[in-house]
């Protein structure tokens, strides 16, 4: 246990925390490279909307605002500012629905957006897995062939169109989805059974979105992995003692397949999460997607930089999980 | 290579398609050349006109040909994919090369920022860089910075082959014989590395291209300059839908599926054909 | 009463792709029988075709490999089956691992890596046979495993716990498990070293001894032949150049082929040079003319280069495919 831990456990935890430092630090870095200086962007809005005020409240502003950023003092100073910031979760005020808190407005639309990807993500990797590994066993299916050029098709278009073309063809021409929102306007959301429903009807073509281009993906990396495997001694081996086909389909090939695809699960979910933000534009779904849209829309800077600080963290931690769970997996891992 | 090409292009279905699909695409590009409107020009012609003989993709609501503008369209994103893969070549193979010889602390140092790079989730960081910088943004300075960021995948994968080959008989024979270090990168690894590189550029093309679809869609990119995302911008800005002008949006969305199937398809087929272990499979070895 | 009888096989590797077709023609012509109780060995340079005459016996055919013609029917007992026509079925419940098993070349890696060594055990037993409870079979997979000589933690590791030549061993253990008619073994003994390859070599003369089956052995290394083998069998090629008893192979070889493999083997006390043959091996793709070992052979005659030399038999259980035999006998 103890050499397990050294081994396995250390490094992991030591490259979590690296991840979220570099993005952390990275996300701290970017803006003070920008030409825009947001306490005078965020001044300047403000005059803009019609209030006039007199040169000590803008003084007292700019303090405020200066001092909420994070911007005073040197960037040193200010970059342990920001991590402790971070630590008591202070992400600051939200600027466009000012006085909200961030961290308040992203924790209301964060539910929405895992849930669509956690369902999205588990579907499209049991499937694509499942039904790469079977086209791959067995090659002249002409089911499995069409399934394949399906998710080929499909893959390497960008999340938006692929979106963009679910909404038109089945919320606009064939009008079985509603193109817009998590639920109907007006409607509270609650746990009942038809409030569950509704939503559930809602989520249906966001969702599809990414199975769709995930699946093609999965299916491709398992359809080459397992004909690997196939010709691997210890399936040859399999057949060779007699064994029925689909217990060597299961526990032989695709137990042993499913390894690398775990961890290329791990690596992809900044992707598919990214694909979610954006897909939630195109159907006005009211996760994590459409807030940053709001906000870039609406110059909201804190909040651009919220969910960029919750997302790298939200993922880091997702893959850490992961990470964690894959010696239940592979025994190779778990006895050294 | 010429046989390669004659080769696929007899017996590989998606490879035929893929040099249909790439091939109208660079007809587009070439065109761009002899548009007889200029692209920043609006209302020149008359507006929301369909499809037709006389306006190939329509009009759109700025009284712009939305296909002379796409020409412009395809040819700078095709730009942008092309800077960015050069740029994203450059700094993985100088990466990967440097984590896989000297190995020891660099690598590990190294393979920790690259594993970090694949793991965050990319777009809130572009979109906090796109959000401050766009002012100064243009479709340049975008594809230097998707550069920036399109690296580490591949320099996994450069650094994964020189450790192997660095194991390689024929490598300690070099070695032992001699020869200095550089000599041996050049005359006996590149060979290995360059298949990979040329695989991967094309994969790296799909993503920056993408990203940057993504990315001007938000209005996070130079909205003047025509390319694909700026084209479905401004179709949204005008609420091209509602409007019913559902041309505007099919336009650059058929041409980009066009684009990006072609060119995943032309990358599929090279990889099958190059690599052993595929040509095994397809005989039934 | 044969066990095993090979009629005139050929069995060819057929491959076609972006337009380039190449035939390899790696069984051209084998005919051989095997009886009860024996273990024959099998010995041939690489690429002479040994393993894809294994593959073909044990009905492990696959594409791109084809049987072009000829016969393979065995006889277990009273049970007759024809392996090139036998239903997947069929071979797979009735034949495989009950009268057929193998043991195959780097057995290292036969094992699943991501399961324990007793499931495997399990999943053999169980496709086969029927233990109504647990703690039978567990006995009886332990009895077994101990009647081998291994110790029976070996049933609750992983492969990569173990070492290659354990691996090795737990591979023969499990092919004997239904004391089949035939345990074919693929170069049982490469890749380890010499105290395993004899505790190897030690376990399958006792198999063979306790249930008096056939073992047909396949391996380049002729001291493996001398030390375990009563018949030995010397493909070239893909055809059989001689068989005879191991000792007239090694005391009285005919087939010039032959001559120069037991030539070549170092022998306690010699001090002679030993001279490699001209040449090398054909290519099966593109084999010469008659005789395929025509071009290397230094009593090569007009004949040889024209006609396939057949095989007569000269002795007791002595057969031999070559021109210049052929003359002298008789």
């Amino acid at each position: 246990m103890n050499r397990f831990f050294w081994r396995y456990l250390v490094p992991r935890i030591i490259q979590f925390l690296t991840i979220i430092f570099v993005g952390i630090t990275v996300t701290f870095i970017i803006p003070r490279f920008s030409p825009t200086d947001p306490v005078e962007a965020q001044i300047a809005m403000i005059m803009a909307r019609g209030n006039t005020l007199d040169p000590a409240s803008v003084e007292a502003m700019r303090a405020a605002l200066t001092d909420m950023y994070g911007l005073s003092g040197t960037p040193l100073q200010q970059y342990f500012a920001f991590w402790g910031r971070l630590l008591r979760g202070d992400l600051g005020p939200s600027l466009a629905n000012f006085p909200t808190p961030v961290s308040e407005m992203i924790k209301q639309a964060m539910p929405y957006t895992v849930s669509i990807l956690i369902i999205a993500v588990i579907i499209s990797w049991i499937f694509g897995n499942l039904f790469g590994a079977l086209s791959s066993y067995y090659p002249k299916n002409r089911g499995l062939s069409m399934i394949e050029t399906l998710g080929q098709a499909v893959r390497p278009i960008p999340y938006y169109i692929v979106a963009l073309v679910l909404l038109v063809v089945f919320g606009y021409f064939i009008p079985i989805f509603p193109f817009s929102g998590a639920y109907p306007i007006g409607t509270k959301p609650n746990w009942s059974l038809d409030f569950i429903l509704t939503f559930i009807h809602h989520a249906i073509l966001p969702a599809a979105t990414l199975v769709l281009i995930g699946f093609g993906g999965w299916f491709i990396g398992m359809k080459s992995l397992t004909s690997n495997i196939i010709s691997e001694d210890y399936v040859v081996y399999a057949e060779t003692a007699g064994l029925k086909e689909n217990k060597i389909l299961r526990n032989y090939i695709m137990r042993n397949a499913m390894l690398p695809q775990l961890t290329g699960l791990a690596m992809s979910l900044g992707t598919v999460f990214s694909g979610a933000l954006i897909m939630e534009v195109v159907f006005g779904y009211p996760g994590m997607g459409s807030l940053t849209m709001n906000a870039v829309y609406r110059n909201d800077y804190a909040m651009i930089m919220g969910i960029a600080i919750y997302s790298i963290i939200g993922v880091a931690t997702a893959v850490f999980i992961m990470d964690l769970l894959y010696p239940l997996f592979d025994p190779r891992v778990r006895y050294q | 290579m010429f046989k390669v090409i004659r080769d696929l292009l007899k017996y590989d279905t998606r490879f035929r398609i893929a040099v249909i699909f790439l091939g109208a695409v660079m007809l587009m590009f070439f065109l761009s050349f002899f548009s007889p409107y200029d692209p920043n020009e609006i209302f020149v012609v008359p507006m929301d006109v369909p499809p037709s003989s006389e306006y190939l993709f329509g009009t759109n609501s700025r009284g712009q040909d939305i296909f002379w503008w796409m020409t412009f369209a395809v040819r700078n994103s095709l730009l942008l994919g092309v800077i960015t893969a050069l740029i994203s070549r450059v700094i993985s193979i100088i990466v990967g090369l440097s984590a896989g010889y000297e190995g020891g602390w660099l690598d590990k140092f190294l393979m920790s920022i690259n594993d970090s790079f694949i793991v965050l989730p990319l777009l809130p960081i572009l979109i906090l860089l796109g959000f401050l910088l766009r002012d100064i943004l243009n479709l340049f300075l975008l594809a230097v910075i998707l550069g920036f960021f399109g690296w580490p995948y591949d320099a996994r994968l450069i650094r994964s082959q020189v450790l192997s080959l660095k194991e390689r008989l024929f490598t300690r024979t070099s070695v032992f014989s001699g020869t200095n270090s550089f000599s041996i990168t050049m005359k006996e690894h590149l060979p290995f590395v360059l298949p990979i590189v040329f695989a991967t550029t094309i994969n790296n093309m799909l993503w920056s291209i993408g990203m940057e679809v993504t990315l001007s869609v938000l209005g996070l990119s130079d909205l003047t300059t025509p390319s694909l995302g700026t084209a479905l911008f401004w179709a949204n800005q005008h609420g091209a839908l509602v409007a019913g002008v559902w041309w505007w949006i099919a336009a650059p969305a058929l041409v980009a599926i066009i684009l990006f199937l072609g060119l995943y398809l032309f990358f599929q087929s090279i990889n099958e054909y190059i690599d052993p272990r595929t040509r095994l499979r397809l005989i039934g070895g | 009463m044969s066990l095993l009888n090979v009629k005139n096989l050929c069995a060819y590797y057929q491959t076609e792709l972006y337009g380039i077709s190449r035939t390899v023609r790696a069984v051209d012509g084998v005919s051989f029988e095997l009886f009860p109780n024996e273990i024959y060995g099998v010995a041939g340079e690489s690429s002479c075709g040994k393993t894809t005459l294994i593959k073909v016996i044990s009905g492990n055919v696959k594409n791109p490999l084809k049987v072009i013609s000829g016969s393979v029917e065995y006889k277990f007992g009273e049970y007759a089956v024809d392996m090139l026509h036998i239903s997947k079925e069929e071979l797979r419940s009735s034949v495989r691992w009950k009268e057929i098993s193998y043991v195959m070349q780097g057995s290292m890696s036969v094992l699943n890596p991501v399961r324990k060594i007793i499931k495997t055990f399990e999943d053999i037993i169980t496709t086969h046979d029927r233990f109504t409870n647990k703690k039978e079979f567990l006995e009886h997979a332990r009895a077994h495993v101990n009647r081998l000589g291994l110790p029976t933690e070996v049933l609750n590791s992983y492969p990569h716990q173990l070492s290659g030549g354990m691996r090795q061993r737990v591979a023969i253990v499990l092919a004997t498990l239904f004391q089949p008619s035939l345990i074919i073994a693929d170069e049982p003994t490469t890749a380890l070293d010499v105290v395993v390859q004899r505790g190897v070599l030690q376990m399958i003369k006792n198999i063979q001894a306790m249930s008096s089956n056939t073992v047909l052995l396949v391996t380049h290394d002729m001291a493996v032949h001398a030390n375990v083998a009563d018949r030995v069998m010397i493909m070239y090629a893909g055809r059989i150049a001689e068989e005879a008893p191991t000792e007239i192979i090694f005391n009285a070889p005919l087939h010039p082929y032959t001559q120069h493999l037991i030539r070549s083997l170092p022998m306690i006390g010699e001090r002679s040079d030993k001279a490699g043959l001209r040449g090398s091996p054909p290519n099966l793709a593109n084999p010469p003319s008659g005789c395929r070992f025509h071009e290397r052979c230094p009593e090569v005659m007009d004949i040889c280069l024209t006609e396939v030399p057949e095989m007569i038999t000269v002795g007791e259980k002595h057969r031999v495919a070559c021109h210049l035999v052929k003359e002298n006998y008789l």
